[in-house]
């Protein structure tokens, strides 16, 4: 044990000393950031004056949604049906439809677009709804509070009550004519980033132990070494040790992204980002009807203007769990990497040179790869069955199902995800120290899959 | 008594026998050369010593009882195919390969130090491997063979890549090593070096022990009762002179020497041909022709392919 701890120092040590790592723990965080800031500084520039068809079969939300800096909304009372058909020749960036429901308060919306719709724009129209239909219900709820007196106000019970959820769905209306659902929800572009961050982790830390493996081999400094440690504990102390140095540079990208980002921002808006939440809201109107019970918090009133931009989308992503997200994501890249990184290990094992590893690969890739480029399909229908079987089967489970996570997913499926993947885990960790044990002491010999079989079965 | 001893010991790999049944005894404080042609199963047999590899078949003894995984601290490995890792510093790669060996990290630095000091390596310390010179990364590679100071010393082809200053410098630290109590296995295919080192020798060829024991018995088993002698003033056959029984295997001129090779009987001594000769010429010189490691060696290899001919 004590043995295995000072190879995953080493391995640990040698990789996070290198300039390299230097290099991409800086640009990392740069790149993510910019990901994040551009959208935000776009939406502060407002150049382009949008302009959004409302039509309201409620009633409740004329004349709520106010024209900002670069969306204007004007009202229409022709049909849906026509104004679908007149929306390509109207000029309009997006049409809102506001379906009148049975029940009486709305819950959600359809937002026609010609192309995908700004998150900009989801996100105020979602803002401004939940806000007029909080302040319905709790209009409603005070109201009955006025009526009956004998209930002392409960702050906490109004705010359960009143708390609401609009979905937006956006459709996109093709030349043709047709419709398709379209995706520019803050879950997707979450969900497509933590899938390619994990599939660049995976093959990046993954090959970084089979060239590990292969130094150790052409370095011919592998046979010293097995005679002092076993040749498991030596493949196992460099997939950890690698893993490790993965984790650290996840970590310090995290954590260098939200530095970068929160400065970046605060001085996008100067003074720092006021959050207009619900809860002032509510406690201002609540205020209005039952003065003397209540004692509301020095309300801040939203920046106007420029600064709405910068906060739908802030708000768009504090929508997100993070927790949940940096917690699946180091599980199903831990888990994700120690399957993929035994198959890398074995690979070097069993070569001698990096230039004959390809046909080796190729298997390893293809899993890989192929959840990358299904991704679009998980995305259209996460919990369909395409991205139900990737998110399972473990050499694609890792990718897929951090793209699907941001969407929702019932728990079991996660838990099956992850009790697949630690099995594999396990199973290529065998395979992998079978195929290691014998490669590493093999030189000069072009090997084949049959050989390889061969030598699972020693 | 044996520090290390293999009991018929098989080893298959996918259909080709590496080891058939050997039998090793290595008697403590000795130098054994470990012998035989490419790809007889020395380097297999070595592995197995180093518990790399696990034989099929067969028991191994160490120290008296049967090898442990823990006795791998005892014994010291320079492979044949050796290296460093290239971008680590000397000091912190020997730091790392003797902790391994399960030195402390203060012992380990306490010894490095000393034999830095020693073979003049101090400003190496810092260095990467990749700045050394060949010879100097053998250096390095040696020291920490030998760092942990183990009571089994096993080196494979170790004078391979040394230049003759560094290969002379080896030969004396291995003796040293053995003056110290440390029992060495050496396996090569220079027989010279086996001549000058070992004291015992097993020669394995396809898979087998052929031939193994003191390497002085081998010599004397291997004697033909063969004398070469230097004689002048005479110009007939020696035949003529030569008592029956013994042979005259060539005869040749040197100069202004006369030379012949003669073999005696075994129950004759070489006091009997010295007399014969006397009467008739003049003796310049006369030698038993002992067989030499390298003689034995291609004789055992390639007359008797792979049959047993000697147990001791």
């Amino acid at each position: 044990m004590h043995k295995i701890i000072l190879i995953i120092k080493r391995e640990y040590l040698t990789r996070v000393r290198k300039k390299s790592f230097l290099v991409m723990t800086i640009l990392g965080p740069l790149l993510m950031a910019a990901i994040v800031i551009v959208p935000v500084y776009m939406a502060t520039r407002g150049n382009e004056m949008k302009t959004v068809a409302v039509i309201d079969q409620t009633g409740l939300f004329y004349e709520k949604f106010k024209d900002t800096d670069n969306i204007k909304f004007h009202y229409l009372l022709s049909d849906i049906g026509s104004a679908k058909t007149n929306f390509r020749k109207s000029g309009d960036y997006a049409l809102l439809f506001i379906p009148k429901t049975e029940v009486s308060i709305p819950t959600n919306a359809i937002l026609y677009g010609e192309s995908n719709v700004s998150i900009n724009i989801i996100s105020y129209i979602r803002n401004v709804m939940t806000k007029q239909v909080e302040d319905m219900k709790l209009e409603a709820k005070l109201k009955d509070l006025q009526t009956d007196k004998k209930n002392p106000l409960n702050v906490e019970d109004i705010l359960r009550s009143v708390k609401t959820v609009i979905d937006v769905n956006t459709i996109k209306i093709t030349d043709e004519g047709k419709e398709e659902k379209s995706y520019t929800e803050i879950s997707m572009v979450l969900g497509m980033f933590a899938g390619i961050l994990i599939y660049f982790f995976i093959f990046m830390f993954g090959s970084q132990v089979m060239r590990g493996v292969i130094e150790e081999k052409t370095n011919r400094i592998i046979e010293v070494i097995i005679s002092s440690v076993k040749p498991f504990e030596l493949m196992m102390g460099k997939i950890v040790g690698v893993g490790m140095v993965g984790l650290t540079q996840f970590l310090l990208w995290v954590i260098l992204t939200f530095g970068i980002v929160t400065v970046a921002t605060s001085t996008f808006t100067g003074a720092g980002i006021k959050h207009h939440t619900a809860t002032q809201n509510i406690m201002q109107n609540a205020a209005k009807y039952n003065p003397d019970n209540l004692t509301v918090p020095d309300s801040t009133t939203m920046k106007k203007g420029q600064n709405e931009g910068v906060n739908e989308v802030l708000e768009a992503l504090s929508s997100v769990n993070f927790p949940v997200m940096i917690g699946a994501f180091i599980f199903f890249f831990l888990f994700g990497y120690l399957m993929y990184g035994s198959l890398f290990a074995a690979i070097g094992g069993a070569v001698d040179s990096e230039a004959d590893t390809q046909q080796f690969m190729l298997p390893i890739t293809v899993p890989l790869i192929l959840s990358m480029v299904m991704a679009q399909f998980f995305i259209q229908d996460p919990s369909g069955h395409i991205a139900f079987w990737f998110s399972v089967f473990p050499l694609t489970s890792p990718v897929a199902m951090m793209i699907r996570i941001p969407f929702g997913v019932p728990y079991w499926e996660v838990a099956l995800s992850m009790g697949m993947l630690v099995l594999t885990f396990l199973g290529t960790t065998w395979m992998a120290a079978k195929i290691y044990r014998t490669g590493i002491l093999m030189y000069g010999k072009k090997v084949s899959y049959k050989e390889l079989w061969k030598w699972l079965r020693y | 008594m044996d520090i290390f001893s293999a009991l018929n010991i098989s080893k298959q790999f996918s259909g080709h026998l590496a080891l058939d049944r050997v039998n090793i005894a290595i008697p403590e404080g000795s130098i054994f050369g470990l012998l035989g042609p490419n790809g007889a199963g020395k380097t297999t047999m070595i592995r197995i010593i180093n518990q790399i590899i696990a034989p099929d078949e067969g028991q191994l003894f160490f120290n008296g009882r049967k090898l442990q995984p823990n006795d791998i601290y005892t014994i010291g490995y320079l492979p044949e195919e050796r290296g460093l890792y290239k971008k680590m510093t000397v000091g912190e790669q020997a730091m790392y390969l003797a902790q391994l060996k399960g030195l402390s990290k203060q012992e380990a630095h306490k010894r490095l130090v000393y034999w830095f000091e020693k073979f003049e390596m101090r400003s190496w310390w810092n260095k990467k491997v990749e700045e050394l010179s060949k010879g100097m990364q053998q250096k390095v590679q040696f020291l920490i063979t030998i760092i942990h100071e183990p009571k089994l010393l096993i080196f494979d082809e170790p004078f391979s890549g040394f230049d003759p200053i560094n290969a002379s410098m080896l030969k004396d630290e291995i003796i040293a090593q053995k003056d110290k109590g440390a029992t060495v296995i050496f396996s090569t295919h220079n027989m010279a070096s086996v001549e000058e080192l070992c004291d015992h020798i097993a020669l394995i060829n396809n898979a087998r022990v052929v031939l193994d024991g003191p390497v002085r018995d081998i010599k004397k088993a291997y004697k033909t009762n063969t004398f070469e002698i230097a004689y002048n003033n005479y110009h007939g056959s020696l035949e003529t002179i030569l008592p029956s029984g013994f042979i005259i295997i060539k005869e040749w001129n040197d100069h202004e020497l006369r030379m012949a090779n003669v073999r005696i009987p075994a129950d004759d001594t070489p006091n009997k041909l010295i007399s014969a000769l006397l009467p008739s010429v003049v003796l310049h010189s006369f030698i038993e022709l002992i067989p030499s490691m390298n003689d034995i060696f291609i004789r055992v290899v390639t007359e008797k392919n792979s049959e047993p001919i000697l147990q001791t």
